[in-house]
């Protein structure tokens, strides 16, 4: 077809010497810019950093003797972070007067079979509800916005009291990142009530009969 | 037969739509660019599945290497105007006995990255020309109880911005050590809110483990 328009444009082949637009090569100017655009693209942060939150109970102002609040042993859940990536539980209390015969620690690690496993058994019934909802909300049954859906589940987590209280410890050869991994399992498990706090002493004991490192021995007195 | 030959041409394509095209990438970069920032010290940031952005503008954070420095980087505010960078050097120049010039409060507004000086070495730093001379000189900021530095610029970052937020940036392999001292600093000034910076990872949980 484009032939047929070239003839009848033709005129009886009476041909003029076209005149070419003056052209210009533009391969340098690509050039630049695909360096450009290499350049942007490095230097650029595309993925901003994410942030987690995290509240910690205010300090005491004063050294007032306060009683500790009350929370039954049986619902508690000691997590310590050990050195080397370790990390240690035991549940319930453990009374400072024992600490000549303190319980073992038990052992586990960050993976999904490990701490999520145990944390997820003890906070059955409340996963189970949150999780119930949340799909509720998937299938249409239950219409609600996204800033209210995380308020109704922390509404529910609010009002449950058969998950475990979670107390998150470190031993001061743990490092940052395990912090923020068993945090993060706090809150992809649904924890209701954790918070972190300083570690006893006689947890660290514990800690260092289980992962079998010496305590720093006494000065030599000779 | 006489084969019929077509003059060899190179072929030309032509440019123009590419140049086109680059051009509108190029300046859609160009726009949405926020550069990345050369920090002092080299941080990975651990993952999780918090899906919050860092805040834009009125935050704080502490970067903590993983030899246990501390460094320090203030943002000046949604509005450039408010300038709280150079008035929280003079307000820490002040406790410290230090006066800093024009020239130096410039320095410190616009320098890119956390900054991680004692105070004793600020003047040196903010007068030093090259990055050589000045890295050298970002030994981290002092955090123990004889010289709290850190404390001191918490203290008058709050009193400059009252709306800041600490965010807390650490490399996970910091050891804890740090990272506590950092928060009982923060504590003892009565910050009980962090945003800690993590890198985003999913994750999945076997929820049919649940519900059996």
């Amino acid at each position: 077809m484009a032939e047929v328009i070239v003839e009848e444009k033709g005129k009886g082949g009476k041909k003029k010497a076209k005149k070419h637009p003056p052209r210009m090569d533009m391969t340098p100017m690509v050039d630049l810019m695909c360096l450009l655009i290499t350049f942007f693209m490095l230097t650029t942060a595309f993925n901003k950093a994410k942030v987690m939150e995290i509240i910690l109970p205010e300090k005491l102002q004063d050294n007032k003797p306060q009683d500790a609040p009350k929370i039954s042993a049986s619902r508690t859940l000691n997590i310590i972070l050990g050195p080397d990536n370790k990390l240690y539980w035991y549940p319930g209390a453990v009374k400072p007067e024992d600490f000549n015969n303190l319980p073992p620690l038990m052992e586990t690690d960050y993976s999904a079979g490990g701490v999520r496993k145990l944390l997820l058994e003890r906070n059955r019934a409340l996963a189970k509800k949150i999780d119930d909802f949340q799909k509720d909300v998937v299938a249409g049954k239950i219409q609600i916005s996204q800033d209210s859906l995380r308020g109704a589940i922390s509404q529910l987590k609010k009002v449950d009291d058969t998950g475990p209280i979670v107390l998150v410890k470190a031993y001061k050869n743990a490092n940052y990142g395990n912090f923020v991994d068993i945090l993060d399992e706090m809150n992809i498990c649904g924890i209701a009530r954790y918070t972190f706090m300083k570690i006893a002493w006689y947890e660290v004991r514990m800690v260092e009969t289980a992962a079998g490192i010496q305590s720093a021995p006494k000065p030599a007195t000779n | 037969m006489p084969k019929i030959k077509l003059p060899t041409k190179s072929p030309h394509i032509d440019m123009t739509p590419m140049v086109d095209t680059f051009c509108v990438i190029l300046t859609f970069l160009l726009l949405t660019a926020q550069m990345r920032q050369t920090e002092p010290a080299n941080v990975d940031t651990p993952f999780s599945i918090s899906e919050k952005p860092t805040p834009d503008f009125n935050m704080m954070t502490f970067l903590l290497s993983q030899d246990g420095k501390v460094f320090m980087n203030f943002d000046n505010g949604g509005d450039t105007l408010t300038k709280f960078r150079p008035k929280i050097l003079v307000e820490i120049g002040k406790r410290y006995g230090i006066e800093f010039t024009e020239e130096e409060q410039r320095e410190f507004e616009k320098y890119p990255s956390s900054i991680g000086v004692p105070m004793d070495k600020m003047k040196e730093f903010l007068d030093a020309k090259s990055v050589k001379d000045r890295n050298p000189l970002q030994t981290g900021i002092p955090i123990d109880s004889a010289d709290n530095q850190l404390a001191m610029w918490i203290l008058y970052a709050r009193q400059v911005n009252p709306n800041i937020q600490a965010c807390i940036k650490g490399d996970s392999k910091t050891t804890f050590e740090t990272v506590e001292k950092v928060l009982d600093i923060l504590q003892d000034k009565n910050v009980n809110r962090f945003n800690l910076i993590t890198s985003l990872e999913a994750a999945k949980i076997n929820l049919e483990e649940i519900q059996q």
